[in-house]
């Protein structure tokens, strides 16, 4: 008798784990879709779509990484942040407004050598007099400002911008500097038009 | 009945600024060349409201003659296609696609479907189909007008997503794998832009299609849609890949089972929602 009981239960939980396998596919099974939707693509576009080690992690917990996961992201991402070797960090404003407004790059569309924007108007408030501005991320109007320009904000600032999940991990934000979107000068002009008195951003 | 093409521009730009308008209420008064703008849209909304005055109707009519034309090897219509409902039924049959068909032991959406038919039904390559697509300047796409002629026939009947087979619970539960994968230079998935409720890039609104319910009824139930900034109909095809473009990802494959995995997806988190074909978009 108890033994009948306990095969049933053992068959309950086989059947209960058979309709959960079901509902979160393997990641083989996955990989054969995504295979068989951009396998065609040259490797070197397949290269930007194999999630790296932090992006894995992401994925699988659907960007709520494990306390552990997050600290091991931090370290990692951390170490990809490479700062000005002049240490300035600061650029030209109007150039780092171009970058800030600039949304090609990247693109299957865009034709080779297109230089990469930021795009950061996409998401986020920044001159407050542009109306057309995207909520998917926080206004950073009067970014600098509000920072009385603090050193130390500056700094963060170029690491969020240079690689955002080494500030928040699995941030939906792109690792600009980490993943060759934006090089150091583009950096350091978007950085400009966050920090600079005279940027739009903080008048 | 083709929108002249600086009506389509203007038409495209104040819809923009009236996406702009309706979230972003926080703005400072509006110019007077808003408010214009603002009647402008609400006098082309009305008149494109119309059946008769939305260009993708043409779509639907060109696909009502390629459907019953004799084409391929075989010389015949596509008038024995199955589309889930039996040869030639086309009632109901967009409302219940993707789904797994037993001919082929696949799960198709409208267009793996349609190629499928073009195949096995009537012996046409279909190279040349498929090199057409997407419609452009001079180039007419079979395949939407095809898709706007057979959606169309379940417009006002809601969304059933097919899941009952194993094969289409697999596709619905990789789309939603999917449709939460980042990758790319920008490290984006559909669920960046997609899965709040209220967000918008730049000034056009962003649905969350993350949660079943409302958001996911309205944008599923009204492709396809004929895009008044491109001059075209298109359907969830050109969608996705557009999507995937955007999102820095490399071209998808046409009619490929990640397209036909994420519309599962999708329609699952859409089911209910009543089918308004071709609607008009910006």
């Amino acid at each position: 008798m108890t033994r009948t009981a306990f095969v049933s239960a053992c068959a309950v939980l086989l059947i209960g784990g058979a309709a959960l396998a079901q509902e979160k596919p393997g990641q083989a099974t996955v990989e054969a879709y995504v295979k068989s939707t951009f396998g065609k693509a040259s490797p070197e576009w397949q290269a930007r779509i194999a999630p790296d080690e932090s992006l894995t992690v992401c994925n699988l917990t659907r960007n709520n990484a494990s306390s552990a996961e997050a600290e091991a992201m931090i370290k990692r991402e951390l170490a990809r942040v490479t700062y000005p070797a002049d240490g300035k960090l600061l650029g030209d404003w109007k150039k780092g407004y171009a970058v800030a407004n600039n949304g090609r790059g990247g693109q299957f569309s865009d034709p080779p050598g297109t230089a990469a924007g930021g795009n950061c108007f996409a998401c986020h408030q920044l001159d407050p007099k542009e109306v057309s501005y995207g909520t998917l991320g926080p206004s950073l109007a009067a970014y600098g400002r509000d920072r009385k320009y603090d050193a130390e904000a500056m700094k963060d600032a170029y690491t969020k911008i240079y690689n955002s999940m080494a500030v928040v991990p699995c941030s939906n934000m792109p690792r600009f500097g980490a993943n060759k979107v934006l090089d150091e000068q583009q950096i350091k002009d978007v950085m400009a038009y966050l920090f600079d008195p005279e940027s739009p951003v903080n008048k | 009945m083709k929108l002249p093409t600086i009506g389509a521009a203007v038409l495209a730009a104040a819809m923009t600024l009236a996406a702009g308008h309706l979230t972003a209420q926080s703005q400072p008064q509006q110019s007077p060349a808003q408010d214009d703008s603002e009647k402008e849209i609400e006098r082309y909304r009305q008149m494109l409201s119309d059946p008769f005055s939305n260009p993708g109707f043409l779509a639907v009519d060109r696909g009502e003659a390629l459907w019953a034309e004799k084409r391929g090897a075989k010389n015949v219509s596509l008038e024995g296609c199955d589309l889930g409902e039996g040869p030639g039924r086309l009632e109901g049959a967009f409302a219940r696609l993707p789904r797994w068909f037993a001919d082929s032991d696949r799960v198709m959406d409208t267009e793996q479907r349609l190629l499928w038919c073009m195949d096995k039904v009537q012996g046409l390559d279909t190279k040349d189909v498929v090199a057409r697509r997407f419609a452009g300047p001079g180039r007419a796409s079979d395949m939407e007008d095809l898709t706007a002629f057979i959606a169309n026939k379940s417009s006002g009947m809601k969304i059933e997503p097919q899941l009952k087979h194993a094969k289409e619970l697999e596709m619905a539960a990789v789309g939603e794998e999917l449709f939460f994968r980042r990758g790319g230079v920008m490290d984006f998935s559909c669920a960046t832009c997609h899965a709040e409720e209220g967000k918008r890039i730049r000034l056009q609104g962003l649905p969350n299609l993350a949660t079943p319910g409302a958001a996911a009824q309205a944008t599923m139930a009204s492709w396809p849609t004929y895009r008044v900034s491109q001059s075209q109909l298109r359907t969830m095809q050109h969608r996705l890949w557009d999507c995937y473009r955007q999102q820095r990802w490399p071209v998808p494959e046409y009619a490929s089972d990640s397209l036909t995995a994420l519309t599962v997806f999708l329609q699952k988190q859409a089911a209910g929602g009543e089918i308004a074909v071709p609607s008009i978009k910006r």
